[in-house]
């Protein structure tokens, strides 16, 4: 057998360095990239198929919370519009609800307040991997969805936000399907910590969707809009994380 | 030639002759290659996956203020695994994630495929299971002298597992490998839901991240020792035997 040792670790070094140049290709590879991303459903299904749709998310007691809850994605959208807006304490600040409902709503923060309130000490788990625990308090979305009617034909909720990427071109948007919708510990947040939501976290009402990676805790929430499909609205992918770096849809892993 | 028993006496090779065993059944071949590649790609996508938080911590929770017990900056400059670790080689969270989930999917049935059908074949109680008389200190001494001399096969039982072969695949298929599936499905916020006894058995999310860490640099580890013994072993016969399943008895002077 003919195999000296530097041909083999060159051989082995060679072999590697191949194996990621060809999953770098692979992976832009729009093909390939369609299979891929098929894991995501795979994943969704599984998920969905072996686990209970309503179990709850883990709650924590006041002494697990985090010492500082970090802020992150946009601290502050920084618009005259949202400026103005927080100027005044979001005392004109309307959740406006509407598309597939028999009646579309304008709430203001004073009427999600006066509904009756939820508060849960969760786990929020950044798509980055940190994590901290903290205490939210909100209105439960389902809530809201039943004062407005939701129609027998709506099966997905988008949530429009006033913050906006890419040099303000591209407004944040998230969704959720009725799953999580209605799900008890999915709320509109108004306080975080027995304060009132504070600017970096998404004042004055962001979303909850306790089960999912916080990219899908939509900030600065102002239209609820119940829709039959998601093809239609922006990049069509249901977010805008999801059209513009391809992140999973479902993000419960 | 039909496939022989790899423990069958009359395997016990006449000094100076090669023979051919059939050592590697289709089962473990399929598998050993779908899981060698897939545990790459979950290798390099999940050190891209770190970059995004290049921190670890123990407990239920972990950020930048609080304290992490290991930091990427501690070993590579600039706080980051380098691209040539990693899947893809440049930054992107989203695509390494897509490479990671998919892939961990493959990993984790073929893994299950793998362990039910080796119960079925015998595979497991016929060449991992350890005897009574191999783990004896003195035995396990005797093997780790012999592993540093390189001389890795007993002329008498030439087509079996070592002792000490069997404590790594051991390790790595029943601690390891599951280990990782399992923290890496704590590491889920759907999962947890589901299945709170996940985080309460492994201590919290930031610790499972932890775990899930160690177990995967703990199977990196297996790999480069594994690679490192095929070569010294003879890396032709060795990988030959993986994809045909026949491996020729060494041609080592028989002591």
């Amino acid at each position: 057998m003919i195999l000296t040792r530097r041909a083999l670790f060159t051989g082995v070094a060679a072999s590697g360095a191949t194996l990621l140049a060809g999953c770098d290709r692979l992976g832009e590879s729009e093909a390939f990239r369609s299979i891929l991303f098929k894991g995501a459903d795979w994943n969704e299904w599984t998920q969905r198929a072996l686990t209970e749709r309503n179990a709850l998310a883990r709650e924590f007691r006041p002494d697990q919370m985090s010492p500082v809850f970090r802020t992150n994605g946009t601290r502050n959208p920084d618009t005259p519009s949202y400026n103005a807006q927080a100027a005044t304490g979001f005392a004109d600040w309307r959740v406006r609800i509407d598309g597939l409902v028999a009646r579309p709503q304008a709430l203001s923060i004073a009427q999600l307040s006066s509904m009756p309130q939820r508060a849960q000490i969760t786990r929020h788990d950044c798509v980055e991997g940190w994590s901290a625990i903290g205490k939210w308090q909100g209105p439960q979305l389902s809530t809201v969805l039943n004062a407005a009617g939701l129609s027998d034909r709506a099966r997905f909720l988008v949530f429009h936000c006033a913050d906006a990427y890419s040099g303000g071109t591209r407004p944040y948007y998230e969704s959720i399907d009725l799953v999580d919708a209605f799900h008890p510990q999915t709320i509109l947040a108004l306080g975080l910590n027995d304060e009132r939501l504070g600017i970096g976290h998404g004042a004055p009402v962001r979303l909850r969707v306790e089960r999912h990676l916080g990219y899908k805790h939509a900030k600065y929430v102002e239209r609820i809009e119940a829709v039959a499909s998601l093809a239609d609205i922006h990049g069509g992918k249901g977010g805008l994380w999801e059209d513009i770096a391809g992140y999973e849809w479902y993000a419960g892993i | 030639m039909a496939p022989r028993d790899s423990n069958d006496p009359a395997d016990i090779a006449a000094p100076g002759t090669r023979r051919a065993i059939y050592k590697h059944r289709l089962a473990t071949r399929l598998w050993h290659w779908t899981n060698a590649a897939a545990v790459i790609v979950l290798l390099g996508s999940g050190l891209m996956i770190l970059n995004a938080h290049p921190q670890l911590y123990w407990g239920q929770y972990g950020a930048n203020m609080d304290q992490p017990w290991f930091r990427v900056g501690w070993i590579f400059e600039g706080g980051r695994i380098p691209g040539w670790l990693t899947i893809p080689s440049t930054y992107n969270l989203a695509l390494a994630r897509r490479w990671h989930l998919t892939v961990a999917l493959v990993f984790g049935f073929a893994l299950l495929a793998f362990m039910l059908v080796s119960l079925l074949n015998r595979h497991f109680q016929r060449d991992l299971r350890f005897r009574r008389a191999e783990l004896a200190a003195k035995h396990l001494a005797h093997d780790v002298r012999e592993h540093l001399a390189l001389r890795f096969h007993d002329a008498a039982d030439p087509g079996g597992r070592n002792v000490l072969q069997k404590l790594s695949y051991v390790g790595v298929i029943f601690v390891a490998l599951p280990l990782a599936i399992f923290t890496g499905l704590t590491m889920s916020p759907g999962i947890n839901a589901a299945a709170p006894w996940m985080l309460d058995l492994f201590g919290g999310r930031q610790s499972a991240r932890s775990i899930h860490f160690i177990a995967s640099m703990g199977i990196a580890l297996f790999i480069i020792v594994h690679l490192t013994l095929v070569i010294l072993a003879g890396p032709l016969n060795e990988v030959r035997s993986m994809i045909t399943g026949w491996w020729h008895t060494p041609q080592e002077p028989q002591r």
